[in-house]
């Protein structure tokens, strides 16, 4: 007679694999690994036959081949005789200058309009609910089309600017007029912005592979420096308070740190503007900047900006009534319990989404090809592509360009989050 | 001695002072509460006024009839005074059609609308489980919407009765047995496809007859073999079904008893109805696919565990472009030599894993945002895995998710715009580029961006109030 503490002892079954929850596991993910080898090896295994049949071979010489052709918008020097991977740096950086101030717009903007959807003003609120509205639920491709044409379209011509004598004879102004004190036209050929020059810079160092412009980096470092000193002046003001109670003055102190420096660098360089002026039938001198990245900047912006206003109000409203009620009670005010209370706690709960509106505008660069921006997409995957005819080689790569940006904004973003997540004891 | 005066009776209460009361203490206390405010107020009036005066007249000044943009202006400055504004909608008058249908043949157009007709009676089981009334509504809707397009549509005589007939059955279906239009809603996509690619009727009956096969293999094999091994092979043969027998014997009945509609190809596709095919094709099977991938990265098996972490880490690390033009241009190199399938459906199975990565994260938002109390009180129920998911965690989880998941509907709705960039043509690029390259619509661009654009605004906005609705109706919560 067998005891009820008995466990059963059965020899290994077969059916074991399948029923017993000890092996099961293992089956599944044999079996699932078997499946992916198979998977892809059958599409590697295609690929070379497919490159096989084309009488191509996969690697990546075509980068170093002359590029032939121009890209109208370039932060580093550039032209039609440089390799199509210099090309990609160029491209590359543009993707980077439309997200990187496309980031920053949308962020103010949405934090602008995701606190006035709160406030208790009916209009304001109303006004901003039909914005968010408006620009969520509409593709973002036609916002960019729309934000081109328009600029495009509608923006006088160059020849509108000009003053002739006989229209100063007869005291008629022209047809169109330069913006902001006279420093900014825009065209139908492009936005005319100034350009500063230096007449005393510091020129360009040339490392053999690449050239560096010192008096760019030179106002890069001033500035960080500023910054650094700031930073360590406003944490020792705490620390000081921390121990005595009383804040040292800082404010005039800070100004004086963060713009002087600056000042006198730009001073003695000599730094002035270049103000675009009609010469001709077109602007000359300052920087063009073309309709394709202002349309792309605005729509990105407006777009995004939609989001983010959404996430800072569900952020706001998330922090419970009895914070800011409990702050009042302390005697802080209005102010102190936004700056003190309120923000921190709804940051934790922002920065998160935040993160992936960042990730998203980042991507919806991309959409540059509807206005024919010459970023990422538009140089490698776009011109260099159709010319050298390498499609998996390109597209390959520019997806593992992509991939690395998006995983390394979400790292750094991830990093400051965890800094200000609430550490859970 | 006089009688001091009592007052016998109330007096009847007098009103609030006028600042406390009506439009004056409303304006007051939400439009002029504090300077701010009232700088804010003075802003906002001031911005609307402009607009509205910037646009009105545009608006008013509308011209409805005209073959050209020309002649549009011209009717405008010759009723309104040189110099006036006004929208040319005359445009959409005359395209509206490329916008909804692209180049689909006219006189198979009551085919999409019919479809589309269809696809709510698919979707009113899902949309509105067990509300019987409901449920009526939306299919009444139907009925009434498909007896006008079909009509407008001049459908022929045959299929405008048989659709009838099959609204009126579904309408009698709902009335005795409103679980079973979940059968008219799976059956839906097959038939979907048969009305807007035509061709033989038998290629999608015989489709559909692989899951039969499934069934059938799956119920005798399973007394003998076992549950899952049985399930194995049921899959096996019908993917066997699918890649060897089904063009043979879809071909074969049809030499029988030929039945079908002209076929369309996918380059007449266009508009709304390549959106909405994409759309809607991705939408329904993004989320079952984002569910499993979110499992299985809260799974604790390692090797499915990362694998889905790689595939939801790259999809959502790459712009969708990037997938499309691997779609165009990269699947050719991906597949065995020779082979070259739709471009329209390849771009569809690019979209839903798109739409499932980020669906996946949602989820799995959800799943870590239930207590751990109900997955062990699942365990502890002794219900298995399966069980558990669907019957206590994935119910609560995906309720949780519910503005996530249609937030990401919404963006893939919005997302199908981009496949104008691997030449299809989306009512958004490609249509109006076509009519904007007329030489009589040239210089138009307010017109087809605002018509495109309050279509989608529309969809959109109804999907983000249905999931609204959705939540409100599931909320189980006392608070």
């Amino acid at each position: 007679m067998a005891m009820a503490t008995d466990v059963p002892k059965d020899s290994f079954r077969l059916s074991m694999l399948i029923y017993d929850t000890r092996y099961r596991s293992y089956t599944i993910q044999i079996v699932v690994l078997v499946l992916f080898a198979m998977a892809v090896a059958w599409l590697l295994n295609n690929t070379a036959q497919n490159l096989a049949a084309r009488g191509k071979e996969f690697n990546f010489g075509f980068l170093w081949q002359r590029a032939g052709y121009d890209i109208g918008q370039q932060l580093i020097p550039y032209n039609n005789d440089d390799n199509h991977f210099r090309a990609l740096l160029v491209g590359l950086l543009n993707t980077a200058v439309v997200a990187f101030f496309g980031c920053i717009f949308a962020t103010i903007l949405g934090v602008v309009v995701g606190v006035l959807r709160l406030s208790k003003n009916w209009l304001v609120s109303r006004i901003m609910t039909v914005y968010v509205e408006m620009f969520r639920n509409v593709p973002l491709l036609l916002w960019i089309l729309l934000s081109y044409v328009i600029l495009s379209e509608v923006t006088p011509q160059p020849k509108d600017f000009k003053v002739t004598d006989e229209m100063i004879a007869a005291g008629e102004a022209p047809k169109a007029s330069m913006m902001l004190f006279d420093t900014i036209a825009v065209t139908n050929r492009g936005t005319n912005i100034p350009s500063p020059l230096f007449e005393r810079g510091l020129g360009t160092l040339d490392l053999g592979f690449m050239s560096l412009n010192l008096t760019f980096w030179a106002v890069a470092a001033v500035i960080a420096g500023s910054v650094f000193v700031n930073r360590r002046m406003v944490a020792s003001a705490r620390a000081t308070q921390e121990a005595t109670g009383v804040r040292p003055v800082t404010w005039w102190k800070s100004l004086l740190v963060l713009f002087a420096p600056v000042i006198v660098l730009l001073v003695a360089m000599g730094f002035h503007l270049e103000i675009p002026a009609l010469k001709g039938f077109n602007f000359q001198g300052g920087i063009l900047v073309a309709h394709s990245l202002t349309a792309l900047l605005i729509a990105l912006t407006l777009y995004t900006a939609a989001f983010i206003a959404e996430i800072v109000r569900a952020g706001i409203q998330a922090i419970s009534r009895g914070q800011s009620e409990a702050a009042f009670a302390l005697g802080l005010r209005p102010n102190r319990t936004m700056s003190l209370i309120i923000l921190p706690q709804a940051l934790r709960v922002i920065i998160p989404p935040l993160i992936s509106q960042y990730l998203n505008l980042t991507k919806n660069t991309s959409l540059g090809i509807a206005v024919s921006y010459l970023d990422l997409r538009g140089t490698l995957g776009g011109i260099t592509l159709n010319q050298t005819g390498r499609e998996l080689e390109c597209m390959l790569l520019m997806m593992l360009i992509y991939l690395t940006i998006s995983l390394a904004i979400s790292t750094l973003m991830n990093m400051y989050n965890r800094s200000v997540q609430l550490k859970a004891r | 001695m006089a009688e001091a005066f009592t007052r016998n009776d109330m007096l009847p209460p007098l009103p609030p002072p006028v600042g406390e009361r009506g439009v004056v203490k409303w304006m007051r206390e939400n439009l002029f509460s504090t300077p701010l405010n009232i700088a804010l107020t003075v802003l906002g009036v001031v911005t609307v006024w402009w607009l509205v005066s910037a646009s009105l007249p545009w608006w008013l000044h509308s011209v409805w009839n005209a073959s050209s943009l020309g002649e549009c202006r011209s009717i405008i400055a010759t009723t309104y005074g040189e110099g006036a504004t006004g929208a040319c909608w005359a445009m959409i008058r005359e395209r509206w059609h490329q916008f909804l249908f692209g180049f689909y043949p006219p006189a198979e157009w009551w085919r999409p609308v019919l479809a589309f007709g269809l696809l709510f009676a698919a979707m009113a089981p899902v949309l509105f489980g067990g509300q019987k009334r409901k449920i009526n509504i939306l299919l009444g809707c139907v009925l009434a919407y498909t007896v006008v397009t079909l009509w407008l549509a001049g459908a022929p005589t045959v299929p405008f009765l048989l659709a009838l007939v099959l609204i009126g059955g579904l309408l009698a279906l709902a009335q005795v047995m409103p679980g079973k239009l979940l059968w008219f809603t799976l059956a839906y996509p097959a038939l979907c496809f048969w009305l807007l690619w035509g061709g033989s009727i038998w290629s999608p009956v015989v489709a559909m007859l692989g899951f039969g096969v499934l069934y059938l293999v799956f119920r005798f094999a399973s007394p003998f073999i076992g549950l899952a091994p049985a399930a194995g092979a049921g899959i096996v043969t019908a993917v066997l079904w699918w890649l060897y027998l089904q063009a043979p014997v879809a071909s074969g009945v049809h030499s029988v008893i030929p039945l079908g509609l002209q076929s369309i190809n996918s380059d007449q596709f266009g508009g709304f109805l390549l959106a909405i095919v994409i759309g809607v094709t991705g939408i329904s099977f993004s989320l079952p696919i984002g569910i499993l991938l979110a499992l299985g990265r809260q799974s604790d098996m390692l090797i499915v565990k990362s694998l889905s972490v790689g595939f939801i880490e790259f999809i959502r690390g790459v712009p969708l472009i990037t997938l499309l033009f691997t779609a165009s241009l990269l699947l050719q190199y991906f597949l065995p030599p020779g082979t070259n399938f739709d471009i329209i459906l390849r771009v569809i199975i690019l979209v839903t894993f798109f739409a499932a990565a980020y669906l996946a994260e949602v989820v799995r938002g959800g799943l870590a945002a239930l207590p751990r109390g109900q997955y062990e009180a699942a365990d502890a129920l002794g219900l298995d895995y399966w069980r558990a998911q669907r019957l206590i965690i994935l119910p609560q989880a995906l309720k949780i998710s519910i503005p996530a998941i249609v937030s990401t509907f919404i963006g893939l709705f919005k997302d199908t715009t981009l496949v104008a960039f691997v030449g299809l043509m989306d009512p958004l690029k490609g249509v109006t580029q076509i009519v904007r390259a007329d030489i009589n619509w040239k210089g138009i661009y307010w017109e087809p961006y605002i018509f495109v654009g309050v279509i989608f605004f529309i969809i959109c906005f109804g999907m983000s109030r249905y999931s609204m609705y959705l939540e409100r109706k599931l909320k189980t919560d006392h608070r």
